[in-house]
């Protein structure tokens, strides 16, 4: 458990974070999200003391984060960066190796350990091992970037907007597996982005940011339905509104018996996949895989009333 | 096909025509007087085969060839004009006349010119591989032992002037390459940790960068006209100073102005090289738990690492030449020939000082761009 308490940073007499306070609980994904000079990333890295905070503490598993020397602290945590930040000079397995080493595993331990990751990450070890990092994809070099900080088996890990350099398609996948990998491993994970879609695709709490102070944090479905601010509720976008409560929730909880004609829908396709194929396709009703239709006005249903109540 | 003309080839053919009909060697009754220029076919009795032959291969060499039968002819034309030198030297020189010189002219240093750069630019047309690189120059500095051990250049003015002073030869080569190789070193273990000091330490780059930028505005004469009076001062008056090797004149004067003109390549190169990793690089190496000296070791120096190299081939190269300044204050080192042969107006020993001078220069040169060339490679 992540306990961050009245942390406060001043650069030159401004407050870039003032007086946030937030808890993330063990093996959640938490996502700070904020335009550009918000404080997320600030607040971020004040988590593995990159930054030192002006005042107000971290609380990791109830430790104090100032009394660990920082270099030992950060290699219990794990951190990747937009851009990856691989060691160019390093093949694909030493850069994995990184702290494992530096907490002195032995040889064999951090081979295994290297391979595990590559074979999570879906990149075959024998193929991959030896690579260096110039050779390999954008999408690639992502996935070692995060299999290195996720080398030591960290309880936490910290990831700063990572998938920022990948086109939209390499995107969509890295969070999904992201997702897979975070819940098989149980890691606590907070991740700073500037994209609501990816905070409520991913986040199970959002963290809302703004000129420094948090200004909500709560589940993607109350970030959506009752925006705490003006400011969150830009943030959303209103046209953007119904379509990510609709990304939220998977099909088949929605299903209903019935009769539809058509190709069917994915189990673990979202409410807005059934939505546009809905569009796209002209039809009022779609059948799901698994047994079970999905209507048009079943998911208007979904995407309006809560909508509303909140206004 | 039609042959087609190489324009290279043909400023070669040009340079080495030029040389062909100028003199090749120049007879001296003496190693001070002027004397009188031989072209080829008057400094060889078989000299007017050896001309054609020559002028052909230039000529051949205007039309585009392979490029390894360029290096072969090259590099045989360079062999034959050597030994052409050796042999109209021998020829000319009257036996048992001690006094009489033969020396290069102007028809010479052409010739091999054009020779030479025929090689370079057949060399540069086969990009070889690093390996075979570092084989082709290791395989140039032996050949050009062999034939110096061969003596077939004896003869030669140069050579002569070598055989008179043997030893003093191999003191003052070996005085050379200690004031060129330490003031490297000195300037290694100095630059390196000033320039990382510098990365940590923003606001101190702009004036220290400064200082060495002066410091290397001065020029070496104004260097040792300052050093000298201090460096006497602190020898005469501080006890133990002039045991430590300090004095007004010398090698120490020299070793202390070739490492301070080596300061700026190393800093400010070291301080080029860190600050050229990438800063995601960095921020990783840092947010995964390096210390400092560990983000230093394991990261930042082995990436700057052909910058660095960069420099260390500049501040070679430079201080080889620089150190022939060493012979004006007593220092050693080839310059001692060179002052020397100014003094007695004796151009043979100012070329004992040049040519190895030079030779030296290209050979370190050469060397670390290949250095330069493996580790851009592996980082």
């Amino acid at each position: 458990m992540i306990d961050i308490q009245n942390l406060t940073r001043i650069y030159d007499g401004r407050a870039a974070v003032d007086d946030v306070s937030l808890t993330v609980e063990a093996g959640q994904i938490a996502a700070l999200v904020g335009t550009s000079g918000s404080g997320k990333t600030t607040l971020l890295r004040m988590i593995n003391r990159l930054v030192e905070p002006s005042s107000g503490r971290v609380l990791i598993d109830g430790q104090d984060t100032r009394q660990v020397a920082p270099h030992l602290l950060r290699r219990r945590i794990g951190y990747a960066i937009q851009g990856h930040g691989l060691f160019p000079h390093r093949t694909v397995g030493q850069n994995i190796a990184t702290v494992p080493r530096l907490l002195g595993w032995d040889q064999a331990a951090i081979r295994d350990r290297v391979d595990e990751l590559l074979t999570l990450f879906q990149m075959e070890p024998d193929q991959f091992r030896d690579r260096m990092p110039h050779e390999l994809s954008g999408g690639q070099q992502q996935r070692v970037g995060v299999a290195r900080a996720l080398a030591a088996k960290p309880d936490l890990l910290l990831m700063d907007e990572p998938f920022g350099a990948l086109d939209p398609v390499i995107r969509a996948k890295a969070q999904a597996d992201l997702r897979d990998i975070q819940r098989r491993l149980g890691t606590t994970l907070i991740l700073v982005t500037h994209d609501m879609e990816e905070a409520v695709t991913l986040g199970d709490r959002i963290a809302v940011m703004d000129k420094g102070r948090l200004a909500q944090y709560a589940p993607p479905t109350e970030i959506l339905t009752a925006p705490a601010t003006p400011f969150v509720r830009d943030l959303i976008g209103l046209d953007q509104r119904p379509f990510h409560l609709l990304s939220l929730t998977p099909a088949h909880v929605l299903a209903r018996e019935g009769q539809a004609e058509g190709p069917a829908l994915p189990r673990d396709a979202t409410l807005r996949d059934a939505l546009a194929e809905c569009l796209w396709s002209g039809r009022d009703a779609l059948p799901v895989e698994g047994g079970g239709v999905i209507t048009l006005a079943a998911l208007r249903a979904q995407a309006a009333p809560q909508a509303r109540a909140a206004e | 096909m039609r042959p087609r003309l190489d324009r290279p080839g043909l400023l070669f053919a040009i340079v080495g025509l030029a040389g062909l009909a100028l003199p090749l060697v120049q007879f001296k009754p003496n190693r001070i007087v002027p004397g009188e220029g031989l072209t080829l076919p008057a400094a060889l009795p078989w000299g007017w085969p050896l001309l054609l032959t020559l002028a052909a291969v230039l000529v051949a060499g205007c039309l585009r060839w392979p490029s390894v039968l360029r290096l072969g002819a090259a590099a045989a034309g360079l062999l034959t004009v050597l030994l052409a030198l050796g042999a109209a030297a021998t020829h000319l020189t009257p036996p048992d006349d001690t006094l009489a010189r033969v020396a290069p002219a102007a028809g010479f240093w052409l010739m091999a010119l054009a020779f030479a750069l025929m090689l370079a630019d057949a060399l540069a047309r086969m990009n070889p591989a690093l390996w075979l690189r570092w084989l082709i120059l290791a395989g140039a500095v032996a050949s050009m032992g062999v034939l110096l051990a061969s003596g077939a250049l004896d003869g030669v003015s140069v050579m002569r002037e070598y055989a008179a002073r043997q030893d003093i030869f191999l003191r003052e080569a070996r005085a050379h390459l200690t004031l060129a190789f330490g003031s490297l070193t000195l300037a290694l273990l100095v630059g390196l940790p000033l320039g990382v000091a510098l990365y940590q330490a923003r606001r101190l780059r702009g004036p220290v960068l400064s200082v060495l930028n002066i410091l290397q505005t001065i020029p070496s004469l104004a260097l040792f006209g300052v050093m000298i009076p201090i460096f006497g001062w602190i020898a005469a008056n501080v006890p133990g100073a002039a045991q430590a090797g300090v004095a007004g004149i010398g090698l120490f004067p020299a070793l202390v102005a070739l490492f301070l003109y080596s300061l700026l390549p190393v800093v400010s190169n070291t301080l080029t090289g860190l600050t050229g990793v990438n800063p995601a690089t960095r921020e990783a190496a840092i947010g995964l738990g390096l210390t400092q000296p560990q983000l230093l070791v394991q990261v930042l120096i082995p990436l700057a690492l052909p910058v660095l190299l960069a420099a260390v081939r500049i501040v070679l190269v430079q201080n080889i030449g620089l150190a022939v300044i060493a012979g004006l204050i007593g220092g050693g080192g080839f310059g001692t020939f060179v002052f020397q042969g100014l003094n007695q107006t004796a151009m043979d020993l100012v070329l004992l000082g040049a040519l190895p001078t030079i030779a030296l220069a290209l050979i370190a040169g050469i060397a670390l761009d290949l250095l330069v060339r493996s580790s851009r490679r592996t980082a």
